[in-house]
């Protein structure tokens, strides 16, 4: 497959992330934010028909993962002591720290299932797991649709120039991100919302955030009160257990989301309209398609977020010949990646930018100017929510 | 508070919305599947998208931007990120053609 290393999208000499500083003004000065973005062509009936929602995959993906967790917290228990006990806890680990992502984010964008209820509880044991408040991460994922990977307007940009190697190691290991969620939470628990937290959460939802907080904090205390007594008691490393079995996976478990979540916009551009330009599609494997939630099918998700992810694949053999060719494999994708990084780190504005199949339509390379019939609402030095 | 003549019933399928653009304004026409007409304003509250391009599931609107639900009925906010309202309009059919009441 064929790539460019120019620079696209609009080059900037300076990059500030945060959702208030300069970078924030000249995206809604160029019209970037809140801005058209390229689809490909879907006929009305089809999609349609892909954008159905039924309760029966979601229902049961969701009996097997909590049967899952189960199965392997009961051999990882029974095996304890023994170096049998590390396989099932390594398996335990992936179930509860990296498949609660996906869950976290398609239930969070009410596809996976049919009933909101469902949608609902799946949302919150998810963003539990992964410790995410659920009010504040539902607003930041609504803008990283908005804005994708626009600078300064994109809470959810994973690879931030200057990209630091050893942090992006570290989060396979998930100890600082943990440390950081932590934080978030006890500091959103406290009743303090960060300027950023206030820039995407409308006001009305800011008690929300504080409670979902308080109680994500409350059960994590419980926990550790349960292992410190487990421990004063005299369990020894049976005290552990506790953690290992909440809040833990978190940590020792989260490798598999890191790797997956990092390839959905790593070395592809920043400050396009196109996702075709800025996310990537890769095939896997099916285990990790179903830790995944079929979320490797990125730009197609990204094109169309009411598809349901059971439906993600019959809309990628719809739209594929409007797309660049997809990565072969997490290793494909990962070599194409870190080429893409390692370059970044030297000159922030270059991107991977794959030749598209001769089917398809060319890069929407023209920067949104005005739509005339949107009053997006928006207006520079906006800070109010999304 | 004129009534306008807004489209054909049959230019609306069952369980779904089109979109109806009326001098400066833009609308949404929904047809349930009891076959009742409904119409709303066509731009979703929380970013200005329309709903027409949205998926009618039994008496709701999801919107095709952040998947925000409404009830189309009462133009209700049902679902984050959506928290404002839709405004809605009287509809009825006469001689196969909707009929809004615009204000
Ligand atoms: S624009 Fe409708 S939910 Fe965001």
């Amino acid at each position: 497959m064929s790539k460019s290393t120019t620079s696209i999208g609009s080059e900037l000499t300076v990059r500030d992330y945060s959702l208030t500083g300069a970078n924030t003004r000249q995206a809604i000065e160029n019209g970037l934010s809140a801005a058209e973005w390229y689809h490909s062509d879907v006929p009305r009936k089809k999609l349609k028909s892909l954008m159905k929602r039924r309760d029966a995959p979601a229902i049961h993906d969701t009996v097997i993962w909590i049967a899952l967790h189960f199965v392997f917290a009961a051999g990882g228990l029974y095996f304890w002591g023994s170096w049998l006990c590390v396989p099932f806890w390594f398996a335990y680990g992936v179930v509860y720290g990296s498949a609660c992502d996906s869950r976290w984010h398609e239930c969070g964008h009410g596809t996976a299932f049919r009933t909101r209820w469902m949608n609902d509880i799946v949302y919150h044991i998810a963003s539990f797991q992964i410790m995410r408040n659920p009010v504040n991460w539902r607003w930041s994922h609504a803008r990283h649709h908005t804005d994708t990977l626009i600078v300064g307007r994109d809470p959810e940009i994973a690879w931030m120039h200057p990209i630091s190697l050893v942090l992006k190691a570290l989060a396979f290991v998930g100890i600082v991100d943990t440390w950081t969620s932590l934080k978030t939470l006890m500091r959103n628990a406290m009743g303090n919302l960060s300027q950023e937290e206030r820039d995407y959460i409308p006001e009305s939802q800011w008690p929300k955030a504080v409670f979902w907080a308080r109680l994500h904090i409350a059960i994590y205390a419980a926990v550790l009160v349960v292992s410190l007594v487990m421990l004063v008691s005299g369990a020894g490393w049976k005290s552990l257990i506790p953690i290992l079995l909440i809040g833990g996976p978190r940590v020792y478990g989260c490798w598999h989301f890191v790797m997956t979540g990092l390839l959905q916009h790593g070395g592809l551009a920043e400050n396009v309209l196109d996702h075709r330009l800025n996310s990537r599609t890769l095939y896997m494997n099916p285990i990790s398609r179903w830790v995944y939630w079929n979320m490797n099918y990125h730009i197609e998700h990204h094109m169309f977020p009411m598809v349901p992810y059971y439906s993600l694949p019959a809309l990628h053999d719809l739209i594929k010949d409007d797309l660049p060719p997809p990565n072969t494999s997490i290793w494909d994708g990962y070599r194409e990646m870190m080429g893409s990084v390692m370059k970044q780190r030297v000159d922030p504005n270059h991107a991977i930018r794959r030749s598209l199949p001769p089917t398809a339509r060319p890069y929407r390379e023209h920067l949104h100017l005005a739509v005339p019939e949107r009053n997006t609402g928006l207006e520079i030095g906006d800070r109010g929510g999304t | 508070m004129p009534w306008v003549d807004a489209c054909a019933v049959d230019d609306v399928e069952e369980e779904d919305v089109i979109r109806w653009d009326h001098e400066d304004q833009t609308y949404a026409i929904f047809r349930s599947v009891d076959d009742e007409f409904y119409c709303t304003d066509g731009l979703c509250t929380h970013e200005q998208v329309h709903l027409s391009e949205g998926l009618v599931m039994e008496n709701e609107i999801e919107c095709p931007k952040h998947n925000g639900l409404f009830d189309y009925r009462t133009g209700k906010a049902l679902r984050a990120p959506v928290c404002e309202d839709l405004r809605t309009y009287e509809t009825r059919v006469g001689n196969g053609r909707v009929m809004v009441l615009v204000e």
